[in-house]
């Protein structure tokens, strides 16, 4: 079967919503709900994070967010059976992005293939060295069928971004700013001068834009200029005021999709 | 020689440089330009001019006679703790200072566990009349008070790590965060041999003036530069890789890393890195690391802040795996005795750190003709209130 990425980029050019959120927050069964009330919602695609006790590219919330799913019992073993779950209940593609450390205890190859088997569709390790999984983990990715999504900044050279998009499948992970999750409110006129620089560079990967995306302005913003944009800390900031998963996340998603 | 870092950062199967996409820029311009920075002739003459006539070095070499009474053997003491700001970490902050300027850097961050390397952060910082912020974790800014103080004294902002443990895993955690969010001016002084390559590498080379120092001064004293064992406490492993490094391929001088034991390798509370440790990944290198078995690091203890580390580096790492240094442990009881023990003999109250490498004399098989040097890496006035509540002298 064609990977489920792959097949929704290609069918979908612009305005692609991808959801971040961590898995066993705010309990440690809410992974299933808040997948299927998502895709119910009208999002395309989640990214289902790891939890890690040492997440140095979060901003406080999403490491609040770690440091709950982990209090309450959450691991690898675990979310890949939840994945497995999820995958019975929705159609759109799941990732699953977090550091490294977990994975690697797990086994990067086992948990390539377990993750494939569970039903997910890609991978994000922001911390893995592009030569160490172009020599060790490529190969294996492509033969299982797992996409993998590296991340670029503002300050990404170009020589490096052609090597992070020719290492990527599926789509490339635009980071917003220089900066931790969740930080910024609006996009300054710098960081939409990169957003054209990065569109005219016209890579072979289409590419999500992340980090500061929190509302339907940054949303309409980041999708003029990629095929659209991933939520994280604003969704888990809603996920922590809820109490009612099936009404307000349906009202969140509407609040960023509305035209 | 064997036990250098390789190109891609490794020692053996350890190093290298696990970061996220946001700090690439920084580390990469760190790694192509710190060999030829630190190697011309300026910045040596620089360096050495600083360490000389600001650090006060080179340290005495001084040979403990009383304590030498009690073990039956011949033992130094390396005089770090005689450095300007009471620690062998002003040699490692000094070389990166030099080098944040030749980068064209105007902002300093640091992290600190024990306050030793912030207050050599701070002075360096005063010194050069940098902008300076210290990490430092909310639990250690309570039990190293005085440290706290002196940064502060000396114009930098401490701001406290308010995660996990609040110690210097944490410290570190925020220092990152503040480096992915001020990517272009700022450079980030980490304060031991553990990072990203190539800090590391650097470390241990601005540190390595330590060992320089014993075989010379060794050589003078007793005509020979080789010692039959080298001691030095173990946190990260800045003042080991110091002291071991120009003894590493000198394969018949014993070199024995001390961590610390806290209230014992089995108890749940201890920071033993080599007893308790499996390779992972944090702070950017895959090193030996206290985890669980999903990968979630464990929190250390020690009742040492400057130990209290759940990894070492990654030499520390390769030199555990391939047997050049051995490693033993030392619980928080004992080296807290060695620490009144010293003070008692020599006159001279050691960091609590450093009185972990002290305690590690009594489980040696020492015979009278052996040499030992014992690398003295802190002073004690830091730790006041710990041996005062400690209260046992």
């Amino acid at each position: 079967m064609k990977n489920r990425i792959t097949t929704l980029f290609e069918k979908k050019k612009e305005g692609i919503l991808s959801v971040f959120y961590t898995a066993g927050f705010p309990t440690l069964t809410d992974t299933l709900p808040i997948a299927t009330h998502l895709e119910a919602a009208g999002v395309d695609m989640i990214e289902i994070g790891i939890p890690f006790s040492d997440p140095v590219a979060d901003g406080p919330v999403i490491q609040a967010s770690n440091k709950v799913a982990l209090d309450n019992g959450m691991t690898v073993p675990l979310l890949l059976e939840q994945v497995r779950e999820i995958r019975k209940k929705v159609n759109f593609p799941i990732v699953l992005m977090g550091y490294l450390n977990p994975v690697y205890q797990y086994g990067v190859e086992r948990f390539i293939r377990d993750a494939k088997a569970a039903g997910a569709d890609g991978l994000i390790l922001p911390d893995m060295p592009l030569k160490e999984f172009e020599k060790n983990y490529a190969a294996l990715m492509e033969e299982v069928g797992l996409c993998m999504s590296f991340l670029l900044t503002p300050t990404t050279s170009e020589d490096r971004i052609q090597k992070i998009d020719a290492l990527s499948s599926g789509f490339v992970y635009a980071v917003s700013a220089s900066s931790t999750t969740g930080t910024k409110k609006d996009f300054s006129t710098q960081q939409e001068h990169y957003f054209q620089r990065l569109k005219s560079l016209n890579l072979h990967h289409p590419h999500l834009i992340g980090f500061g995306i929190s509302d339907r302005e940054t949303f309409a913003t980041a999708c003029k200029y990629g095929a659209g944009a991933i939520i994280g800390s604003a969704f888990i900031n809603r996920l922590n005021q809820s109490s009612q998963l099936e009404k307000d996340i349906p009202t969140f998603i509407k609040g960023i999709l509305k035209n | 020689m064997k036990f250098d870092v390789d190109k891609d950062g490794y020692y053996g199967s350890f190093g290298g440089a696990y970061i996220p996409e946001m700090l690439y820029p920084n580390v990469e311009e760190l790694r192509s330009k710190y060999l030829s920075i630190i190697q011309t002739s300026d910045f040596v003459e620089e360096f050495q001019s600083l360490l000389k006539s600001y650090v006060g070095r080179p340290t005495p070499l001084y040979l403990a006679k009383r304590l030498s009474e009690k073990y039956q053997a011949s033992i130094y003491l390396k005089r770090e703790d005689l450095c300007h700001t009471g620690a062998h970490k002003i040699n490692n902050t000094i070389g990166q200072i030099l080098l944040a300027k030749r980068l064209g850097k105007q902002k300093i961050i640091a992290e600190t566990g024990a306050g030793q390397h912030g207050v050599a952060t701070a002075t360096v910082c005063a010194l050069m009349g940098m902008e300076c912020i210290v990490y430092m974790g909310k639990h250690d800014m309570e039990r190293q008070r005085p440290n706290v103080e002196r940064m502060r004294i000396l114009g930098t902002t401490v701001v406290p790590a308010l995660s996990g443990s609040m110690t210097l895993k944490d410290a570190t955690n925020e220092a990152m965060r503040h480096w992915i969010n001020n990517p272009t001016d700022t450079h980030y002084i980490i304060g031991s041999v553990v990072g990203p390559h190539p800090y590391p590498d650097m470390v241990a080379r601005f540190q390595s003036v330590i060992s320089e120092e014993i075989k010379n001064q060794l050589l003078t004293e007793i005509g020979n530069p080789f010692p039959d064992y080298v001691l030095a406490c173990v946190g990260g492993g800045s003042n080991a890789a110091g002291a071991f490094y120009h003894f590493l391929n000198d394969e018949h001088v014993h070199l024995i890393g001390v961590e610390a034991g806290g209230h014992g390798v089995d108890s749940g509370e201890s920071a033993a890195t080599t007893a308790l440790g499996k390779p992972g990944i944090l702070h950017g290198s895959k090193t030996l690391l206290m985890q669980t078995v999903d990968g979630q690091v464990v929190e250390p203890y020690s009742i040492s802040a400057g130990l209290d580390y759940p990894g070492i580096g990654p030499l520390h790492a390769h030199l555990f795996e391939t047997g050049r240094v051995e490693f033993m442990s030392v619980t928080d009881d004992e080296a807290m005795v060695a620490g009144i023990e010293l003070s008692r003999t020599e006159g001279i109250i050691p960091a609590i750190e450093t009185a972990h490498a002290v305690a590690a004399l009594a489980k040696l098989p020492l015979e009278r003709e052996d040499c030992v040097v014992i690398n003295l890496s802190g002073r004690g006035d830091k730790d006041l209130e710990t041996y005062i509540r400690w209260g046992k002298y």
